[in-house]
Formats: C-alpha cells, structure tokens, sequence
C-alpha cells in the first residue's frame, strides 16, 4: 500500500470527468481490435509457410473483429448516424482519427481477404488485401493503447509506455487463443506459440506498469478493477502454461483457449475501469501534479 | 486573426452572485442541472459540465486570517470564485477530435460545432481540468464558447457583462495579463500574501490559458489541478512506444511461425 497521501481538494469532488466509454463496448472493441490485427499478421505469416487452415481461421477471426468492433465503436457514439464524421478529417494530433482510418483500413482489407478465401473469387486480391493487413494489423491491436493514454486520466496517461505492450500481449494472446480453438490441432502449432509468447508479454507489461506507477497504479490494484487485473493474470499465466503443453491434445486445447479469452478480456475490462476509478478520485490528479511541482 | 480574447477572473472581488452563470444559462439556452441540495456552502452546482459553463465555487475556510494591525484577531475566510472553460493555448480536446468538430476560432477560443460533432467523447477524457462533458440526452459534448456568438456581433460574453464587481473582466488577453500582474502586485502590497495568477503564463503545461485567474489560495482548493499539462505533449513517445509494441507483434507471430515451421522437420 502507498500511504495515505494528504492533499486538499473542493470538497473531495473530482478535478476530471469520468471517461464517456462504456461497458461492454468500449472494452470489447479494445480486444476484438486486438483480435482482428494480430489474426491478420497470423493469416500473413500462415500465408507464407502453407498452414492452409489456420490462415483461414486468422483471415475470418481479423475480419470479424474488425466488423464487431466498428460496430460496438459506432454503437457507443453519442450520436452514432454521425460516425462518418470520423473520416472528415486526416488528423494526426488525435489518435482517434488517426484509430478511424487504420480500423477503416484494416475493416476493408481483412473483409476482403476473408470473402475470397470462403468464396474463392479473386483469390489474387484476397491475397494482395491479406498481405496489406500485415501493416495494418499490427497497428490495429497497438493504437489503442495510444487512444487510452493520450488523454487526461492518470492511470492511462502515466502508463503510456507499458499500455502498448500490455494490449500487444493481451492481442496475441486474443489471436493465438482463438487460432488454437477454431483451427484442427495438427495445424494450430504455430496458434499455440502465439498464445504462450503473448501471455508472457501481457503479464509481464501488467507487473511493470503497476509497480511503475507507484500511487496512479493503484486503480489497477484496489476495488473492481484490481479484482479484474487479478483475474487476467491469473487467467493468462494458467491459460498460457495449459497453451504450452497443450499440444494436440483437445481438452487442453479448449482450457487454455478460453482461459486465454477471458484473461485478455478481464485486462480490457480491467483497464478501463481503473481508468475511470483514477478520475473519480481527485487525489490522483493533485498528489501527482503537486509532486512534479515540488521537484 | 484577430486579436485574441480572454477572460481575466479575479476572484478577490467575486461577491458569489452567480450572475454570470445565471447570464450563462440564459444567454445559451442551457438546460438545467437537476435541483440538487448539496450542501456544500452556498453551492449546489458542483462543477462545470455540459450544462454549467460558468460555476461559482464557495470555500468556507475557518483558519484565522489577520485582519490590519491586530495580529491576533482572526475572521474566517470565505472564498468564491466563477470558474470557466480555460480555452487553452495547446488544447487536449481540439487536438484529439477526431471529426473536425472542434476548432480555434478568429478570437484565439476553442468552440465545438454542435453540427459536426458525434458523441465520441474523446475530447471528455482529454481535459486536464474536466470541463467539458457529453449531454448524455443529447449525445454530444458541450463546452463555454465564450459566447462566439456575440463576440461575432461585437458584445462581450454575457458572464462578463453581467458581473456587477468586474471580477470577470473580458477583453484581449495581453492587456488582461498586464492588468492582472497590477492587481496582484496591489493585493501583496495590501498584505494578501496568498494571492497568485493561475493559468496566466505561456510557459506552463497548457501553453498559458485564455481564460486565467486570480486566486486566493492554493488551485486544488477551488477545484482547479495544480500543474495541468496538456495530453497531447507527450504524443510523439506515445506513438514510439505504441510502435515498439506493434513491430513486437510482428516480430512475436514471425517468430512462432519460423520455430513450428522448424519444429514440423524435424
């Protein structure tokens, strides 16, 4: 525990708003974005070394989840027959137009990728839009870390360096978690390194930005979301081990899959929570700014 | 451009009237708040919002103050001020509006597009000194435009028109700064040590604000952060980082793709 920090405040209100974003869109977005662009580096990759199978599953999985979170995005607008607005602009200032275009992007690529590998026309073009979803996936399950930090609340913006991995790992956990489940397990080899090696990342960024934080990571720790945080790296550390040794073996596969699934979703959801606990409280927008001040 | 406008609150001879956010909600057309009793001194508004575009704090300090030359006599304090948006110099909410909505206008001010904008809520969770809020019946964010449209029409904003002390003084922000370092240095030669501009220097996290104050006590105290910086400074590391994480993504999948391929031979 960080002790009790003194500081004074108007009548203990909060100096910032809560952030608009919402359960479950928000969040969900924020795994089926990493879903969707670590599937399409899969659906690469599985190009190149002949893993038909599972670069089927990688191209249907990366356009799903681009799809489904446009939609809970467009969902969450306040005023969502306006979600064109997004593209009105090229803004380079704001990650959210900067989200707009890479998800617009990665939405049209991986779309058409998935619809020439199930219906077999233009199998060329699918090819060419899959290997354009090399580029656009990897930022696709990065930026949003960006979109998070780039914003006022402590417990986002202090831990832009460890956000983009965090989310980097919870995606490949996402993508590898899924290629496991929905590819025959004789060809989901590589799904399953994917999972262990993005487990191994995501819990290792979540250790190093809560210790890093100091008193703005606490929301990651205390209430709701610390209970959520726990539970993801529970989940992905046990969902990551099973992945390891789960060979071809199918109950294995199964457990580590979903464990995997829900640890990346409980981080999502953990984020986001701690996110709006650290703007519910003004101290951790006074304590800190007065000690960068006494500095 | 023209000359860029500002308010210049000094809070020291704020009476508490809140005729400017009466003035404010007239002029605009605001909703009500809800009529909540909260009991906070003579304050049941709590905060700006995106009904509140004015709000007059009220602190009720009980530490003794010395009154003249009689040291050991005390009165307690009570303190008001008429809080705003800051229409900031480096703007976190019109930097990250990702539809335009957004902009700075002839007067050096950040006003949002009621026709553009959509809800998104980004430019909510950008402000360092929670202003600005979506209207939840609505849809949309709203913010104080220190009334565009009547500086369009050669009229002062209605909170400053309506303040009977002039402690809401608008006018072009270099004038208003030099006014304001006279009246501080006139509330120190008078004994008011506490006294100090906020938000008035270029050189702070924020770029220096276009609507600053005069205060008599610490920031946190009105409500105010005591340090604001802008989000977007530290952008350029963000997208380094996010970069690093996602070239990571890449190297991980081409990684585990070579090793099972090496795996399948052997």
């Amino acid at each position: 525990m960080v002790p009790e920090a003194e500081f004074q405040s108007y009548y203990g209100r909060p100096v910032l708003k809560p952030p608009v974003w919402k359960e479950p869109y928000g969040p969900a977005y924020l795994y089926l974005g990493g879903l969707s662009g670590v599937s399409s580096v899969m659906a690469v990759m599985a190009e190149f070394t002949g893993h038909d199978r599972l670069a089927r599953t990688a191209r249907v999985a990366a356009a799903i989840g681009a799809a489904a979170g446009a939609g809970l995005l467009v969902a969450e607008l306040g005023r969502p027959a306006r979600f064109l607005n997004m593209l009105r602009v090229f803004k380079p200032t704001s990650p959210m137009s900067m989200g707009s275009w890479i998800l617009a992007a990665q939405g049209a690529l991986s779309g058409v990728a998935a619809s020439t590998e199930l219906t077999g026309i233009l199998p060329a073009v699918g090819d060419a839009a899959v290997l354009a979803t090399g580029l656009t996936g990897p930022l696709t399950a990065t930026y949003t870390a960006v979109l998070l930090a780039d914003t006022a609340v402590p417990a986002w913006h202090e831990a832009y360096r460890e956000l983009p991995f965090l989310f980097a790992g919870s995606a490949l956990a996402s993508a590898g978690a899924v290629g496991m489940l929905a590819t025959p397990r004789a060809q989901a080899g590589p799904a399953r390194v994917v999972a262990v090696m993005g487990a191994v990342v995501e819990s290792v960024a979540g250790v190093v930005m809560e210790r890093r934080l100091g008193l703005v990571g606490e929301p990651y720790r205390l209430g709701k979301a610390g209970g959520r945080m726990r539970a993801a790296r529970v989940l992905t550390a046990g969902g990551g081990l099973l992945a390891s040794i789960a060979g071809r073996s199918r109950t294995l596969t199964a457990l580590s899959g979903l464990a995997l699934t829900a640890g990346a979703l409980c981080t999502r959801f953990g984020v986001l929570e701690a996110g709006r606990t650290s703007t519910a409280d003004p101290k951790y927008t006074i304590v800190p700014q007065r000690q960068r001040q006494a500095v | 451009m023209a000359e860029r406008m500002g308010f210049f609150t000094d809070t020291s001879v704020c009476i508490g009237c809140k005729a400017c956010q009466v003035a404010c909600k007239e002029w605009n057309l605001l909703p009500d708040d809800g009529f909540v009793f909260e009991a906070n001194s003579y304050d049941n508004t709590g905060a700006l919002g995106a009904n509140t575009w004015r709000h007059v704090a009220f602190i009720e300090q009980s530490r003794p103050v010395p009154v003249d030359d009689s040291a050991d006599d005390g009165v307690e304090r009570w303190l008001m001020s008429s809080d705003v948006c800051k229409h900031c110099t480096h703007a976190a909410c019109l930097d990250v509006c990702p539809t335009g909505a957004l902009f700075r206008t002839e007067f050096g001010t950040v006003v949002i597009q009621e026709d553009i904008c959509n809800g998104c809520g980004y430019c909510v969770s950008a402000c360092p000194y929670g202003v600005i809020e979506r209207r939840e019946d609505d849809g949309r964010a709203w913010k104080c435009t220190m009334c565009y449209d009547r500086q369009r029409g050669g009229l002062e904003p209605a909170c400053a028109k309506a303040c009977p002390t002039d402690s809401i003084q608008f006018g072009p922000l270099d004038e208003l700064r030099e006014r304001a370092e006279e009246r501080v240095e006139r509330l120190h030669a008078d004994g008011q040590a506490e006294a100090r501009l906020y938000g008035e220097s270029p050189d702070d996290g924020v770029g220096g604000a276009g609507a600053f104050f005069l205060l008599l006590d610490e920031p946190e105290v009105y409500g105010l952060p005591p340090d604001p910086v802008v989000t977007t400074r530290d952008l350029p590391a963000m997208w380094r980082w996010a970069g690093a994480a996602a070239l990571s993504v890449a190297g991980a999948v081409a990684v585990a793709f070579a090793s099972s391929r090496k795996g399948a031979r052997r």
